[in-house]
C-alpha cells in the first residue's frame, strides 16, 4: 500500500468535508421556494421544546394565512431567546434580516432603527390596526415620530402573594406601604422570609424601585428623569431609593437576594418558602393553567396592585411594558407582503395567544367573552382600567445607561451606595450620553 | 515515512488544514478585534473610525482595572494552589493504596462542563437552602455568610469551584511527570540515605521543573482570560464585585452594545496576557536541558 494512496484518500476526504459544510446552508432555502411565488421569511423565538403553546399558535396563524393568500408561503426559522438575539445581530450586519421578525421595544430597537434596518409601520397601523392596540403599547416602539414594531405582548407587574400563608399567620394582604411593613415584620417574627427577590438579575430590583417612584412621585417623574426633562435628583426619586433601602433594612427580602437569580427566587415563592413575589404577567400561567405546578399552589395565589405609599399614588398605575413585537425589514424584497402578513399576524394573535398560550396580548381583547382563568379576567380588566403603564426603566434607557441603572440598583439594594449616590450615578450616565 | 516527510509539498500539505483553521478562527479575528477597537460601533449600524479613543478610555476605565485586579487575584490563587496539587501528586505517585482510584476521583470535576459545575455550586451556595449554609446553621452559626451576595466575599467564593475544577488537570500532569522519573535515580538516592522528603524536594522536583513552569504559565494565562463559571454564577455581580476582564468585555459588547469598546478591552486583555506570559516564561526559564 503506497503512502501516496493514503494521502490522496485523506485529501479527498478533507475536500469533500469542505464541500459538504459549505453547501448545507444554501440547500434548505432552495427547496422551500419552489412551490410558491412569494416567500416571506419569518423568525421567532418560541421553540417547540420550551414554548410549545406559543409555537403551535404561530403555526396555526401561518397555516391560516397561507390558505387565505394563495401563492404566498411563510418560511419559518425558530431559535431560543438568547440565540435569537445573537443571530439577529449577526444577520443585521450582513444585511440579511428576515422579512418579518420579533424585536423588543425602545432601547433594543434603537441601533437597528439607527442603522436603517427596520421599516416604519405607521401606514400599517393607520390602515388596518388603528384601534387594535391597548393605548401606550405602540409608543414603546416609536422613535423620532415613526413606529417600528407591532407589539404582541403586554406585561404588567403585580405583587403576587400566597393566600394560604397569609391566612396561616393571620396577616392581611397589604394595600398600603404601611401594611406591607407590618406584614414584613410579622412574617419575619414567624421565621418566614417575606419577599422572594432574585436581584442577581437586577431588573427585578428595578421593578421595586420603579413602583416606589411611581407611588411617591407620580407616573411621570421617572420617565421625565430618563428623557432628561427631569432629573434623578428629584426628591421623589431620591425618596424612592431611600424607601427601597428601608425595605431591605426591615428584612423584607430573602437572604442573599443579590446573589440569587430570578429563577431561584421564583422557586422559593412557588415552593411556599416566601409569601410574596413581584413579577410581571409572563408568569401568569404558572399561577393558573400550568399543569406541572401543583393545583393546591395555583389555587392559593392571589395578586395585589402595588401598595400606595403614605396615602400617595394611584394603585391603577402600573409598571410594565410590551414584550416582543413584530418588525418588518427595511431591505426586504417582499416588503408589502411582509407588512400584510405582520398585520394579519397581530390581529390573529390576540385571542389565540391569550386562550391557548396564556399571553396577555398588546391588542385589546374582550375578557368576558373568552373562556379564561379568573386571574386572567381580573388582570385584563385591571389593564382596561389602567391609568398609566410606565415602561420598564432598563428598556427605556439606552443599553449603556441601562447597565449603569441595573448595577446601581444592585448596589442600592446591597447598601453599598446611598440614595444620593444612586441618583448621581444615573445623572452622570445620562448626561454623558 | 522519511521520504514523505522530506518532501516540502507534503509538509505543507499536512500543516495546511490546521494552519487554515487557526488563521480563520484565531489570528484573523484577533487582528479584526484590534481593528474594531478603533471604531465607535454598536455592533449593528455604521462603524465610525475614532482612532485610539477606545483604548485610551480603556486605560482610564476604573471598572476595567477593577476587573483586571480580580483577574490577577485569581491568577495568584491559581498559581499558589499549584503547590497543593503538586503535594497531592507526590503522595499519589508514591505507591500508596488506592492511588489509582483517588486519581480518578480528582479528575471528575474536569469531566463536567463548566456550566454544570456553576449550577452545582450556585445550589451549594444558596443562602437559605444551600447545603453549605444549612450545614453552618445546623452547627449553630446564626447568620452564615451570603456567599454570592456579599461583595467582599463573592470573589473568593467563586475561586473555590474554579480551583476545584482544574485540580484534576494539574494533578494528572504532575502525576504523569513524576511517573516518568526513572526508578533507578530514586533507588540511588535512597541507597545514599536520602529521606523521602529529600527525594521529593531535591531529586524529583528539580527533575520535573520544566513541567512545573509550563503549568504555572497555564494557570496564569487561564486565570487572566477566565470567564465561564463567573458568568454563569454571578454575571460579574453584585455591582461588579466579581467582574473579571473577560466578563467585563462580554458585558460591554453584548449587554451594552458597545462592540468597539468591547473589542478594545478584548485587545487590551490579549496584550496584558502576552506581557504576563512573557515575564513568567523569563522567570521560570531553565537553562540546562535534562536527559534521562
Amino acid at each position: 500500500m503506497g503512502k501516496k494512496k493514503t494521502l490522496t484518500l485523506l485529501s479527498s476526504a478533507f475536500a469533500l468535508s469542505m464541500v459538504l459544510t459549505g453547501c448545507s446552508d444554501s440547500g434548505e432555502t432552495g427547496d422551500a421556494s419552489g412551490a410558491s411565488d412569494t416567500e416571506i421569511k419569518f423568525m421567532h423565538l418560541w421553540p417547540e421544546g420550551s414554548s410549545k403553546k406559543h409555537y403551535d399558535v404561530v403555526n396555526e396563524i401561518i397555516a391560516e394565512y397561507e390558505a387565505e393568500n394563495e401563492g404566498v408561503s411563510v418560511d419559518l426559522e425558530v431559535l431560543s431567546n438568547e440565540q435569537y438575539k445573537d443571530k439577529l445581530r449577526v444577520l443585521s450586519t450582513s444585511g440579511d434580516l428576515p422579512d418579518v421578525g420579533l424585536t423588543w421595544a425602545a432601547g433594543f430597537l434603537e441601533p437597528y432603527v439607527g442603522g436603517n434596518m427596520f421599516a416604519p409601520l405607521d401606514d400599517v397601523i393607520e390602515e388596518d390596526l388603528s384601534d387594535a392596540f391597548v393605548p401606550g403599547t405602540t409608543e414603546a416602539y416609536a422613535l423620532d415620530g415613526a413606529t417600528y414594531g407591532l407589539p404582541l405582548e403586554l406585561n404588567i407587574v403585580s405583587l403576587y402573594y400566597n393566600k394560604a400563608m397569609f391566612e396561616e399567620q393571620g396577616i392581611t394582604p397589604p394595600e398600603t406601604y404601611e401594611e406591607l411593613e407590618t406584614a414584613i415584620a410579622e412574617f419575619n417574627d414567624a421565621g418566614i422570609q417575606p419577599i422572594a427577590l432574585g436581584n442577581r438579575d437586577s431588573w427585578t430590583g428595578s421593578m421595586w424601585y420603579m413602583y416606589l417612584a411611581d407611588r411617591i412621585g407620580g407616573a411621570e417623574v421617572l420617565n421625565k428623569a430618563i428623557d432628561r426633562s427631569g432629573s434623578f435628583e428629584d426628591p421623589a426619586l431620591v425618596e424612592a431609593a431611600a424607601k427601597t433601602q428601608e425595605l431591605v433594612d426591615s428584612g423584607a427580602f430573602v437572604n442573599g437576594f443579590n446573589g440569587l437569580a430570578d429563577e431561584e427566587a421564583k422557586s422559593m415563592f412557588m415552593s411556599g418558602q416566601s409569601p410574596m413575589y413581584l413579577i410581571a404577567t409572563w408568569d401568569l400561567p404558572n399561577f393558573t393553567t400550568n399543569e406541572s405546578v401543583p393545583q393546591e399552589f395555583r389555587d392559593s395565589i392571589g395578586y395585589l396592585n402595588f401598595p400606595t405609599v403614605e396615602g400617595q399614588g394611584d394603585p391603577s398605575s402600573f409598571v410594565g411594558g410590551p414584550g416582543v413585537g413584530l418588525f418588518v425589514a427595511e431591505e426586504s424584497e417582499v416588503k408589502e407582503e411582509a407588512k400584510d402578513f405582520a398585520a394579519y399576524f397581530v390581529k390573529a394573535w390576540g385571542e389565540e395567544a391569550v386562550t391557548k398560550a396564556g399571553v396577555i396580548p398588546a391588542t385589546k381583547v374582550d375578557a368576558e367573552t373568552l373562556d379564561l382563568p379568573e386571574m386572567y379576567v381580573d388582570i385584563l380588566n385591571e389593564l382596561n382600567g389602567a391609568t398609566n403603564i410606565t415602561l420598564f426603566a432598563d428598556v427605556q434607557m439606552s443599553p449603556d445607561v441601562a447597565q449603569v441603572h441595573l448595577d446601581s440598583v444592585q448596589a442600592l439594594f446591597g447598601n453599598e451606595i446611598t440614595p444620593e449616590e444612586f441618583a448621581e450615578n444615573h445623572e452622570e450616565a445620562l448626561s454623558s450620553e | 515515512m522519511n521520504k514523505v516527510m522530506s518532501n516540502k509539498f507534503y509538509i505543507a500539505f499536512y500543516i495546511a488544514p490546521a494552519l487554515l483553521l487557526l488563521l480563520i478562527l484565531v489570528f484573523i479575528p484577533l487582528v479584526l478585534s484590534g481593528y474594531y477597537g478603533l471604531m465607535d460601533w454598536d455592533g449593528i449600524g455604521e462603524k465610525t473610525f475614532i482612532g485610539l479613543e477606545n483604548y485610551i478610555t480603556g486605560i482610564q476605565d476604573k471598572l476595567f482595572w477593577n476587573s483586571a485586579f480580580h483577574s490577577f487575584l485569581l491568577a495568584i490563587f491559581s498559581t499558589l494552589s499549584l503547590i497543593i496539587y503538586l503535594t497531592v501528586s507526590f503522595i499519589l505517585a508514591s505507591k500508596i493504596k488506592g492511588a489509582d482510584l483517588l486519581r480518578k476521583i480528582y479528575l471528575i470535576p474536569m469531566l463536567l462542563s463548566s456550566v454544570a459545575i456553576a449550577q452545582l455550586w450556585v445550589k451549594i451556595y444558596n443562602p437559605s437552602n444551600g447545603i453549605l449554609n444549612v450545614f453552618l446553621m445546623s452547627i449553630g452559626v446564626e447568620n452564615p455568610p451570603l456567599w454570592l451576595a456579599n461583595p467582599s466575599i463573592v470573589l473568593f467564593a467563586i475561586f473555590v469551584p474554579i480551583l476545584w475544577q482544574y485540580a484534576g488537570f494539574y494533578i494528572l500532569i504532575y502525576y504523569a511527570a513524576l511517573k516518568n522519573i526513572p526508578e533507578s535515580l530514586i533507588e540511588a538516592a535512597r541507597i545514599d540515605g536520602a529521606t523521602p522528603f529529600q527525594i521529593a524536594t531535591r531529586i524529583k522536583l528539580p527533575l520535573i521543573k520544566e513541567v512545573v513552569s509550563v503549568t504555572i504559565v497555564l494557570a496564569i494565562v487561564g486565570s487572566l482570560k477566565y470567564f465561564d463559571l463567573i458568568y454563569v454564577m454571578t454575571a460579574g455581580g453584585p455591582n461588579g464585585a466579581s467582574e473579571v476582564m473577560a466578563s467585563y468585555m462580554y458585558k460591554l459588547a453584548f449587554s451594552n452594545y458597545n462592540f468597539g469598546y468591547g473589542s478594545a478591552i478584548g485587545f487590551l486583555l490579549l496584550i496584558i496576557t502576552l506581557i504576563v506570559t512573557f515575564i513568567v516564561r523569563k522567570l521560570t526559564e531553565t537553562k540546562d536541558k535534562l536527559e534521562y
